[in-house]
């Protein structure tokens, strides 16, 4: 184990966190993503208004100015609502905003925004023929969203789902700042502690490079699997 | 302008958060965040446009550092880079001793040095991949007319790739303003700073960060405007006429 | 040493990609006034033969000599390239190319293409050149189509703009690389009533074509080529009318 003068151990425990985090709200960020993208290219213009608000909103502002609304704002928010229960209901409970998942809900909400842009771009991608095809020999509309829609779609998807994650991956370094004890937190600490910052920050940095590494590895193998049957024809353009 | 400001404070006298002090802190954090993200930008430029040529060089020794400092500034954190920065200085043995610090003791300048090399190596990607997808051949043709390889890069490679990487630039500058609001961690007074002063001074994180969020945006938006209106001056070749 | 330079004079020219050797020695004279038209199957080699004569593709042997000047190389361990850039520059100044794909530049609008290479090459005043590529804009009919980018014009105005930009470096030698292949077949003729106005009036030009009848009528010399080698060479009248090999007779014929 690499001591670093004793914060190696929780330096990779904030490592452990940073990860945690980013893989949560990676699955937030595409849940609200493929709603949003439904809203998106929904008919209805209220639902469509909604996401537009969405998206603009939270594209339009800092994630940390975001974070900090969140999180700051939150606790006040969930305590004037269970005050409100207090008085009317008698019922007395305490929620207490952990910084945990302030930061998941948080980073889940901006990425959503940036997964529902990918999403509505694929989803416009696949050709309505493939999923005529799909209902002419009996799918129901869920079987066909499984089997046909969501495969193609996702070929359109991966890339920008990449380069979210990229970006998810880094702007996870901002919970360090709302007092989330993520990796950055932990060698920000051990800095002004020992006045060694390349002792700390330099080895960080290794990690989300690794991280980010091995994710575009692992990408550019997913990707492969979803190019299947597009590939040769797209060479033969050339 | 004596009146704007009686009328202002009469204005606000009714609210205990807004006040002229207030608003004050907030019209210094602007200034303080446009300067930041205006001067990283044009320093970032003047950088990139030769790292971008150099990352497209058939020299190993040449591509390849550059290579390695756009993968490491695009693959951490900015908060870390500013932090690097930022200590690096402040921790460096003697430093408060010599001429340097006068200018180093504000962190305005690490932050800066953080941000140009942050935005600098996003642009290089950015001049880098445009210049790589000008048409083979445009370059045929200025080579077949007799251009030599600097005067090719000035009149036909470059001006084409600026036009063509303005979108993406256009997101970088977005970005960037987005990002500089870790600037607020090293102490420095920006929006962000202001707006988290405001709130810990009042305890009010709704008014603080909902009206600070609501400047993020107006910039947001301007930022958009001057590029679309850009886009529409220097695109035109890409559009049909008297569209 | 003759009293006029032979404008354009390439000896011996062959070229290899990889393990193939697409030219096998090919020669070539242009007097001043002659018009050379190459014809061939595709991948006989006439564009590659075109394209090393403006060093857009290096020979690996034989010689060129523009305008009395002949072109130095040397061998490197990459193989071998021209020793002095600056000249290859020059020389190419000299011989303005059209492409297949017309190639203006996509950025500057049509009077700026054309006044790019003779300011920023030539030197040329900027005044002078904006006059000069005006006339010639008339002559190949765009004249009205100076303020528009090359993306905003069809096919056959590109080509005939992208005359008017060769004829702006006042070229010893045009070459044409297949100019008319990209078009669509209502668009061709504007653009070979320009070339055939440029012939009559004794431009020097070498062009590789599939347009037979327009060879014919413009030609000075027509050149088979079959697999990188000269099959026949001479006037028109006797190549295509009384080809002697059983090649381009059957290259000749009309196909259904």
């Amino acid at each position: 184990m690499i001591d670093l003068q004793g914060y190696g151990p929780r330096l990779l425990e904030g490592a452990l966190v940073t990860l945690e985090l980013a893989v949560l709200s990676l699955i937030l960020a595409v849940i609200l993503g493929l709603l949003t993208a439904s809203a998106k290219l929904s008919r209805n213009r209220l639902i469509h208004g909604v996401g537009t608000l969405y998206t603009t909103l939270i594209r339009g502002v800092p994630d940390l100015v975001l974070m900090m609304l969140l999180f700051y704002g939150g606790q006040i928010g969930i305590n004037m609502l269970t005050d409100q229960l207090y008085y009317a209901f008698d019922i007395d409970i305490f929620i207490n905003v952990d910084a945990f998942v302030a930061g998941v809900i948080t980073i889940g909400l901006i990425f959503g925004a940036y997964m529902g842009e990918t999403f509505r771009g694929a989803f416009q991608s696949v050709e309505e023929g493939q999923m005529e095809a799909a209902r002419a020999y009996g799918m129901s509309p869920l079987l066909a969203f499984r089997r046909v829609r969501f495969p193609l779609m996702m070929r359109h998807a991966l890339p920008g789902i990449g380069n979210n994650w990229m970006v998810l991956l880094k702007t996870t370094a901002l919970v360090s700042i709302i007092g989330l004890t993520d990796m950055v937190r932990v060698a920000a600490e051990a800095t002004k502690a020992t006045h060694e910052p390349f002792l700390f920050m330099i080895p960080v940095a290794v990690i989300y490079l690794l991280i980010a590494t091995v994710s575009e590895w692992g990408f550019a193998k997913l990707s492969k699997r979803y190019n299947t049957g597009f590939g040769e024809a797209s060479e033969w353009n050339n | 302008m004596e009146q704007l400001n009686g009328w202002f404070t009469e204005l606000l006298s009714g609210n205990a958060i807004f006040t002229a002090n207030t608003l004050n802190f907030y019209w210094n954090g602007l200034v303080t965040t446009v300067q930041l993200v205006f001067l990283c930008l044009l320093i970032g430029i003047f950088l990139a446009v030769p790292l971008a040529i150099g990352r497209g060089s058939k020299r190993p020794w040449i591509k390849w550092p550059i290579y390695a400092y756009t993968y490491v500034f695009r693959g951490t954190p900015l908060l870390i880079q500013l932090y690097l920065v930022y200590y690096g200085v402040v921790f460096f043995d003697g430093i408060q001793d010599t001429i340097f610090w006068v200018v180093f003791k504000q962190a305005f300048y690490p932050a800066l040095i953080a941000f140009t090399l942050n935005t600098a190596a996003y642009t290089t990607e950015i001049f880098h991949g445009a210049i790589k997808n000008t048409a083979k051949g445009e370059i045929e043709a200025a080579r077949a007319y007799g251009m030599s390889k600097p005067l090719m890069m000035r009149r036909i490679i470059l001006p084409s790739a600026f036009r063509r990487a303005l979108p993406a630039y256009g997101n970088e500058v977005i970005f960037m303003l987005h990002a500089s609001a870790v600037a607020s961690v090293v102490t420095i007074m920006d929006l962000t700073g202001a707006a988290y002063y405001v709130y810990a001074r009042f305890y009010a994180p709704f008014q603080a960060f909902i009206f600070v969020a609501l400047i993020y945006l107006c910039l947001t938006f301007s930022i958009m405007f001057v590029f679309r209106k850009l886009e529409k001056r220097l695109l035109a070749h890409l559009r049909p006429r008297g569209v | 040493m003759a009293a006029t330079p032979i404008p354009l004079e390439a000896q011996g020219i062959k070229k290899r990609f990889g393990n193939h050797e697409v030219l096998k020695g090919l020669s070539l004279q242009a007097q001043k006034g002659d018009v050379i038209t190459l014809i061939g199957a595709s991948g006989s080699g006439k564009s590659t033969f075109l394209r090393c004569m403006n060093l857009l593709e290096q020979p690996d042997e034989g010689e060129l000599i523009v305008h009395n000047e002949a072109i130095n190389f040397r061998t490197t361990k990459h193989g071998r390239e021209p020793a002095d850039w600056k000249q290859v520059e020059r020389i190419r100044a000299k011989l303005s190319m059209v492409f297949q794909n017309f190639n203006l530049w996509s950025h500057m609008t049509l009077l700026d293409n054309v006044i790019e290479a003779p300011v920023h090459v030539l030197g040329k005043p900027k005044k002078q050149a904006i006059d000069e590529a005006r006339s010639l804009l008339d002559r190949v009919g765009l004249l009205d189509r100076a303020d528009y980018y090359p993306t905003q014009m069809s096919g056959g105005q590109q080509q005939r703009g992208a005359i008017a930009r060769a004829l702006a470096m006042d070229p010893e030698v045009m070459l044409f690389d297949e100019p008319t292949s990209a078009l669509d077949p209502e668009l061709v003729g504007d653009v070979l009533k320009v070339m055939r106005g440029l012939a009559d009036e004794g431009r020097t030009m070498i062009l590789v074509t599939h347009e037979i009848a327009f060879a014919r009528d413009v030609s000075s010399q027509v050149i088979y080529l079959h697999q990188g080698v000269i099959e026949e060479s001479g006037a028109p009248a006797e190549i295509l009318d009384n080809p002697r090999s059983e090649r381009l007779r059957q290259f000749l014929a009309p196909k259904h």
